[in-house]
């Protein structure tokens, strides 16, 4: 005798050993798809497995140390300045200041080294901001954000149904709204120096 | 020599800067002819990479010629056209000795955590990168390889990051025949995925994500079942419905830190930089894997903490393969595969922008305008 609960009793997998069937056998996807089933053995695979001492390696079992020519900062986790490391962007100014402390005394596991390296980053493009407005090529936020290509990138379209629409205006914020408190800020200062006078 | 530098989050522009010089004795300087821009390039933009300073030139994945060698290099010769891994790597210490070339030791003084890469902030190493007339090239005898004369710049040019990093997320996914694969993301990197996953063995592959030029892309490139985020309020249960109630056998995560889909998730990380990454599709892909299944990380994020749903990870019994693509470990057999037409590059390249109007293909790029998938940059 059979009960509703019965009927209902699912044929496969999750709630039975079974795997659900294949929507195609591999013949079919073999046809439909360039290359199907090329990479099936593991062995053909690059990165199987995953660590490997038999492939090609350097000729040298240390590389020659590039030449130091200023202080380079590391991580506290390295026993030694790496053999080799990039030298654009030197540490400089108050962000620099800030970085060198960073390294010097937070390892990478804390988060303090890493929230410090952030401020910094602040730090240095709002000075580079101010920096550039004394030079003969002060930032312009209009051809720098690249906002100009709107006009002719379907800006509507593009954005037509997409759920990311909802925070978007927090990227005008975050882009306009240093600008903007910056500019308050010198308003208010006009102000106040005009008010002694 | 012209270049693309940051300036601060959301501004990038082009700038005269020195040309770089040869620094080490196995060091070239390479002339780019063909430059990308990659979607992790837009965490950089963004501000939430840290140690990302003012000034540095971007660019990851980049072709070109040899321009100058070191005295010590023996592989490649001036007027070599080459192609250039992401990674920065010696190919002689412990982990390049294991071929985890992307986590070389010898390179990176900023960090131990992660390998050297060009143009990707000081965290990374410190090193400008190829959206610009002239790079430097350390370990020119380890890491970039001539092009294949059958191989055009659009296609060598992916070899070096997106193709490479696609296929070997399907490979860390562990896929065997029949399994039913989920990739989030329609990227340059979930497509490769998606199509590289067929030729592991897959029985079916669904990609998600919520731009419908994307999934169209996959559809088509891909040969993929898709599922847009925006049309289900909960595309876990769609994803499960899909699987008949059991989960995906993989899941590839190709998305990263800026994922989005949950607001406090996007805001609290790709806006006001208090998490690594916004983990909203590591979630879903924990959530949409069956139960002992894998999920492969291709997505970057920062080296700050996000908040990932581990305990569900765990209770599941899920195994997590991550790591940054060693790239020129795939190059031999993915050349096979490009050779075969198994895998076609440059069939995902949407937009071609000169170095010049860079801030342009930056925007075009972050705000996802045009149908952009893959925008590449040729400098003069």
């Amino acid at each position: 005798m059979t009960t509703p609960a019965d009927d209902a009793t699912p044929t496969h997998a999750p709630y039975t050993a079974d795997r659900p069937p294949l929507r195609e056998t591999p013949d079919q996807l073999r046809a439909r798809i360039p290359g199907w089933g090329a990479d099936l053995d593991p062995a053909d695979r690059p990165s199987y497995p995953r660590e490997r001492t038999d492939l090609p390696r350097a000729r040298w079992n240390f590389p020659e140390r590039q030449e130091q020519t200023s202080p380079r900062e590391r991580s506290l986790e390295h026993l030694e300045l790496t053999p080799v490391f990039g030298t654009a962007q030197p540490l400089t100014g108050v962000a620099g200041a800030i970085r060198r402390y960073s390294y010097e005394r937070f390892s990478e596991g804390r988060a303090a080294h890493w929230l410090l390296l952030i401020a910094a980053d602040r730090v240095e493009s709002t000075a580079a901001h101010w920096r550039s407005l004394a030079s003969t090529r002060p930032d312009d936020p209009l051809t720098e954000t690249g906002v100009l290509s709107e006009a002719h990138r379907h800006p509507v379209a593009s954005r037509r149904g997409r759920v990311d629409v909802r925070h978007q205006p927090l990227d005008v914020l975050v882009v306009a709204g240093p600008w903007v408190a910056a500019g308050l800020a010198a308003a208010v200062a006009v102000r106040a120096v005009v008010r002694r006078r | 020599m012209r270049a693309m530098v940051y300036r601060g989050p959301y501004k990038v522009r082009v700038e005269e800067k020195d040309e770089p010089r040869v620094e080490h004795p196995n060091d070239a300087v390479v002339r780019v002819t063909c430059a990308a821009i990659c979607g992790s390039d837009l965490h950089l933009y963004h501000g939430m990479m840290p140690d990302t300073r003012v000034g540095h030139t971007f660019g990851h994945e980049f072709v070109g010629v040899v321009e100058q060698v070191g005295p010590s290099v023996e592989n490649l010769r001036v007027g070599d056209r080459v192609m250039v891994p992401f990674n920065i790597f010696c190919g002689s210490c412990f982990f390049c000795a294991r071929g985890l070339y992307s986590n070389c030791h010898n390179v990176n003084p900023n960090a131990t955590a992660v390998g050297g890469i060009y143009g990707y902030s000081h965290t990374t190493g410190g090193y400008d990168g190829g959206q610009a007339q002239y790079v430097r090239v350390p370990f020119a005898d380890v890491g970039p390889s001539p092009v294949p004369d059958w191989l055009p710049d659009e296609d060598a040019v992916l070899m070096t990051d997106a193709l490479a990093t696609g296929y070997f997320g399907a490979q860390l996914a562990d896929i065997a025949e029949g399994d039913t694969v989920v990739v989030l993301g329609a990227g340059p990197v979930g497509l490769f995925a998606a199509r590289s996953a067929w030729l592991m063995g897959a029985g079916r592959v669904i990609v998600v994500d919520q731009l419908e030029h994307r999934l169209a892309k996959a559809r088509e490139f891909a040969y993929a079942e898709t599922r847009s985020y925006a049309e289900h309020d909960d595309i876990v249960v769609e994803l499960k419905k899909a699987t008949d109630g059991l989960g995906a056998d993989r899941v590839i995560e190709a998305v990263g830190a800026e994922a989005d889909g949950n607001l406090v998730q996007h805001v609290t990380a790709a806006k006001l930089k208090l998490q690594g990454g916004s983990p909203v599709a590591l979630n879903w892909a924990i959530d949409a894997v069956r139960k002992g299944g894998t999920v492969s990380v291709m997505g970057a994020y920062g080296p700050l903490f996000s908040a990932v749903k581990f305990g569900d990870a765990m209770n599941k019994g899920l195994t997590i393969r991550t790591n940054q693509a060693p790239v020129k470990r795939q190059w031999p057999r993915l050349l096979e595969h490009v050779r075969n037409g198994y895998l076609t590059p440059s069939d995902i390249v949407t937009h071609r922008f000169p170095l010049e109007h860079i801030a342009e293909a930056y925007h075009v790029m972050s705000a996802k305008l045009d149908g952009c998938i893959k925008p590449l940059v040729v400098p003069a």
